[in-house]
């Protein structure tokens, strides 16, 4: 029965390894694009609460389907983000060398910056004179706000996927 | 793509010790399946149970192999990639017309199962004849006026579109990278990242960039992706498109029309592309077929205000 017992515990502690935790047993995740949006619903088009920017630390409250409700700790508010902009490991923007080697191999570390980037970029730029970046720098500025992107669905006569989804 | 099988050796004992480790793996496979579930919710509708399976097989492999390369890693490959396309071709000086594909394309990706890109998404009208889309990674997305003359409606417009994000969410163009390179950028040379790293170990991340760009481009513009991709991807525009309630018929009219156009051994769709009867006859394993896709008065005005006369 002891025996029983120790493997049961490890399950359940092993159920938690995907989401680091801190001491209070909360779980964490951190937002892993660039504009990233708190909602009052788990549905695409629920109202915004916040926004969030790239590195911030969310705390998991819960999840439905791929929505996960979570607070997002740099201004605490709680809502609803999407699967696809959040991950499980710690982003550190501004790594010191020892983050750096840390990150390369850690399953809980992601180095912003890493690999392909910036300088990477600029590198690429220097040696293929010929490629040109202008038109691609044009297309990322062509964005729509959420009223905007509605006004166009609901002019359109299309509807507003529902929760859940 | 085969996913690894992990064998236990343990599994051979039986009784208690089987229960034990059921105890502790089944919290471990719940955890993993955790995307899975978004695939399931993805294909349940449009696809049958084989086709799925062998999806999920894809994505859960695709996953493992991609997991330490982040979407902004994504995104800088993407934009390089997307600049190399408009190095073959000239973009469309149209701001209306981009806007409005960028209008439809943006609200399709949001409701897309990856509506975050560290980028997000952005689409542009290349000014060519010919018949032809490409999906860079991270969300830049481009067609040729040859592909929206195809389209007689708003809704075929955004069934090329769809397609095209299915692309992107499956993260179809990374996949055209070599393992190798991958490997790379995100453990050899990446240990260095940041602003660490010297002008050697630049200069090879940099020749590493450059091949995994040639992988992709190479794969886009001259060999295309499997069947299996544009299945998915087929499967993906559907579910992206019956979401916001564009008729998903738009996508076997769309092709219809392609098929009449396309040069047997053209340079375009034909030659990276299954023919599009074969794409049709996919599609309507899942759909039924009407006969007329249905539009409304301000759709069909939009349409022709942006794009009739491209």
């Amino acid at each position: 029965m002891k025996r029983a017992g120790i493997f049961i515990l490890i399950g359940i502690l092993c159920f938690f390894l995907p989401f680091p935790s801190d001491a209070r047993g909360e779980r964490f995740m951190s937002v892993q694009i660039r504009n990233g949006v708190v909602r009052s619903t788990p549905t695409f088009f629920g109202e915004v609460v916040a926004t969030a920017s790239y590195g911030d630390r969310v705390i998991l409250r819960g999840e439905r389907g791929a929505w996960k409700s979570v607070t997002l700790q740099s201004k605490w508010a709680t809502g609803w983000m999407h699967e696809s902009a959040l991950t499980k490991k710690e982003i550190v923007l501004r790594a010191g060398a020892s983050d750096v080697r840390v990150g390369a191999s850690s399953d809980e570390i992601a180095i912003a910056g890493k690999g392909f980037n910036t300088e990477v970029e600029e590198e690429f730029k220097r040696k293929n004179r010929d490629i040109d970046f202008t038109w691609v720098d044009r297309m990322e500025q062509v964005t729509f706000s959420e009223e905007e992107l509605l006004r166009f669905l609901r002019e359109g006569e299309l509807s507003v996927p529902g929760e859940g989804q | 793509m085969d996913t690894p099988r992990w064998k236990c050796p343990m599994m051979a004992r039986r009784g208690a010790a089987f229960r034990y480790l059921f105890a502790l793996a089944l919290p471990l496979f719940l955890a993993g399946c955790q995307g899975a579930g978004t695939l399931n919710s993805i294909a349940s509708n449009v696809l049958n149970t084989k086709n799925i399976e062998s999806i999920k097989k894809s994505y859960t492999a695709v996953s493992k192999t991609f997991e330490d390369f982040t979407p902004e890693q994504e995104y800088y490959v993407g934009r390089t990639v997307g600049a190399v396309i408009l190095q073959g071709y000239k973009p469309l000086d149209d701001r209306a017309a981009n806007r409005y594909i960028n209008q439809i394309g943006q609200m399709l990706a949001r409701v897309s199962d990856a509506p975050g890109t560290f980028g997000g998404y952005h689409f542009l009208i290349l000014d060519s004849d010919e018949i032809n889309a490409f999906a860079a990674p991270g969300g830049l997305i481009f067609v040729t006026r040859g592909i929206l003359r195809c389209c007689d409606n708003e809704a075929a417009v955004a069934a090329v579109l769809a397609h095209e994000i299915g692309h992107v969410q499956y993260k179809h163009g990374l996949q055209a990278i070599k393992k190798s390179r991958i490997t790379s950028a995100i453990t050899t040379l990446g240990i260095e990242g940041a602003k660490v790293f010297g002008g050697g170990r630049l200069s090879q991340l940099t020749s590493t960039f450059e091949d995994a760009i040639s992988d992709v481009t190479g794969t886009l513009i001259h060999n295309g992706y499997s069947r299996g991709f544009e299945r998915a991807a087929d499967a993906a525009a559907v579910t992206i498109l019956e979401r916001v309630g564009y008729d998903p018929n738009s996508l076997v009219e769309m092709l219809e029309v392609m098929e009449k156009r396309l040069k047997p051994g053209g340079l375009d769709f034909a030659r990276t592309h299954p023919s599009p009867r074969s794409r049709i006859e996919n599609i309507l394993t899942n759909i039924d077929r009407d006969d007329a896709v249905s539009t409304t008065q301000a759709r069909r005005e939009r349409f022709q205000r942006y794009l009739a006369s491209i």
